[in-house]
């Protein structure tokens, strides 16, 4: 067999087992928009296609006594204030430890990295307590308050992009008179729109997908995140068995997700590569 | 100290400004909970009545407790599936996908979508693909004339919740072994095609040892990722009275404290998780020094 050949087998095989694989990575998400379309009385039929298309699915999702549009509406300002947080605090810190120099740096940044050590579990039971104390169980306070702490993930990734601007344009700036906070603000973060951007979507659709903390804190329907919602709905669709509208559910939720992904997928894929080729 | 910008005058100030929230984050969030938690697991506290000392009671319970033990070898069998899964099969798609070949983007794209959306709402169709009677997958077997089986069933629970586990984290295992792929130099692979040696070869003599750095890291993350694995076994498998079919360690913390109102016995656990991952780091790393080929 000639190398050209073998190459060209090889390719096949290639081709089919990704393919294979890729029908088993997309067919729960065709499955779910499938049956978001099908009427109830067809949810158990195993044609991808809907027999009857239909989309009473979605208007009985905003009419069922599950206010869709507040779980909807809590998600996404939590998530935002939760980004908005993440970015200007882990920015804030990672501008210290890249650019200035001062006493204790490195140590505190190794303090900082230890705490990715530390499970969520651990931090979750003790800041439950505090939060109860204060009467903010219930609230979405506890969900976007302490991202405006910083954190060792936000920071670290920040701080290794930080590294790669050229150190000569702070100097020239200082040259020139600027201050720290001008020579962060006005050089420092639009030269790092690229770590920014996988940063925030990174973090974004953490707080989005996230399923322990709302149910924590915010524990009860309807005033709680879509995550807790869906589930919550899960457990009553279960009983009814109305799985149509449950997957047009499902399907709303992750939209907002799946378009951020279409458009910047380059993002996503490069904030996974930063945090983990240079960790 | 390396290179940096001095503070001037009253720019220090601005610099802890800045270091702030980080500094409250560090005090509070970190430190402050782990001494807290340490603190509750000595103790018994509903946050109704005043805590009382527990002495290591609850240390105790958990080797005692047939529940809390079942929790700790669930979460055990968990990772000892989860993570050689993870590893192999997206390295595995990483491999494939290294190939120089047409529609790779789509593929990723593909491969990247679980990663992507939450799993709580994919968690509802894999309910709609286990289920006993309507699943897609008892609907398959059936046509290829196998008996069908209960998925979600407790003798099999373990096995579904664990495939869906890796089948959200493929997407990003694959990225991960791809940025260590595409920094292999194609000279390797040539010279190697030169002197006769085939794929096989290939991969194994050279691909898989200058990808060591990238298996490690992946097995690390799939480590500490199993030990907190959560929202797939709390949509799958939950029972009534917060119970479950696949009660992990994490599962268990969560019903202990917001069920049980046991905050001191969720602590004790807590801190049990804690021990055994840092234990395993510390393990790996131990691993990495001796097996890890950095270039």
């Amino acid at each position: 067999m000639t190398k050209q050949n073998q190459k060209f087998i090889l390719d096949i095989i290639s081709y089919m087992l990704l393919l294979l694989g890729a029908v088993l990575m997309v067919g729960p998400f065709l499955w779910m928009v499938s049956t978001s379309f099908k009427l109830p009385g067809d949810q158990f039929t195993k044609t991808l296609i809907p027999p009857t298309f239909t989309l009473d699915n979605f208007r009985e999702l905003f009419s069922v006594d599950l206010n869709f549009l507040l779980l909807f509406w809590n998600s996404a300002y939590i998530s935002i204030l939760t980004t908005i947080g993440q970015l200007l605090t882990c920015a804030m810190a990672a501008f210290c430890f890249a650019v200035v120099k001062f006493k204790g740096r490195d140590a505190l940044f190794t303090a900082l990295l230890l705490t990715l050590l530390i499970p969520p579990q651990v931090t979750l039971i003790p800041d439950f307590i505090i939060f109860k104390y204060l009467h903010l169980i219930g609230t979405s306070v506890p969900l976007w308050l302490p991202a405006f702490w910083g954190g060792a993930f936000g920071t670290f990734l920040l701080r290794q992009y930080f590294l790669t601007i050229p150190r000569d344009l702070a100097d020239a700036a200082r040259v020139d008179g600027a201050s720290l906070i001008q020579i962060f603000w006005n050089i420092y973060m639009p030269l790092s729109k690229p770590a920014l951007a996988a940063l925030a979507i990174f973090t974004f659709q953490g707080a989005w997908n996230d399923l322990l903390h709302p149910l924590v804190y915010m524990p009860s329907v309807p005033d709680t995140m879509l995550t807790v919602g869906l589930a919550f709905f899960d457990q009553q669709m279960r009983n009814g068995g109305k799985f149509t509208v449950l997957m047009s559910g499902a399907l709303i939720s992750i939209l907002p997700l799946l378009i951020v992904f279409f458009f910047a997928q380059k993002q996503f894929i490069e904030g996974i590569s930063l945090s983990g080729m240079k960790r | 100290m390396e290179y940096g910008l001095k503070p001037l005058g009253r720019e220090k100030f601005w610099l802890w400004a800045l270091l702030t929230p980080t500094f409250i984050g560090l005090i509070f969030g970190a430190l402050g909970s782990v001494i807290a938690t340490v603190l509750l697991s000595f103790a018994e506290w509903d946050l109704l009545t005043p805590p009382t000392w527990a002495g290591i009671a609850n240390y105790v319970e958990l080797f005692k407790d047939e529940k809390l033990l079942r929790s700790l070898t669930n979460t055990i069998k968990f990772t000892v599936l989860y993570v050689p899964g993870v590893v192999i099969i997206s390295l595995f798609v990483a491999v494939l996908m290294n190939r120089r070949i047409r529609g790779i983007g789509l593929f990723r794209t593909a491969y990247f979508l679980p990663a992507v959306t939450s799993a709580v709402a994919t968690a509802l169709v894999w309910n709609m693909i286990y289920g006993k009677d309507t699943g897609i997958l008892n609907f398959i077997l059936e046509r290829l004339g196998l008996q069908p089986v209960c998925w979600l069933c407790t003798n099999n629970a373990m096995y579904a919740v664990v495939i869906v586990n890796i089948w959200g984290a493929i997407g990003e295992g694959m990225i991960i072994f791809l940025a260590g792929l595409t920094a292999i130099p194609h000279e390797y692979h040539e010279a190697a095609a030169i002197d006769g040696a085939n794929g096989f070869q290939q991969f194994f003599r050279i691909t898989l040892p200058l990808i060591t750095p990238s298996i490690f890291f992946q097995t690390l993350i799939s480590t500490i990722n199993a030990f907190q694995a959560y929202d797939y076994i709390y949509m799958l498998t939950r029972r009534g009275g917060g119970d479950s079919s696949v009660p992990v360690v994490v599962f268990s913390i969560y019903r202990n404290a917001w069920n049980f109102f046991n905050y001191g016995g969720a602590s004790a656990q807590a801190i049990e998780l804690t021990v055994i991952v840092a234990a395993l780091m510390a393990f790996y790393l131990w691993l990495e020094r001796r097996y890890v080929v950095y270039e």
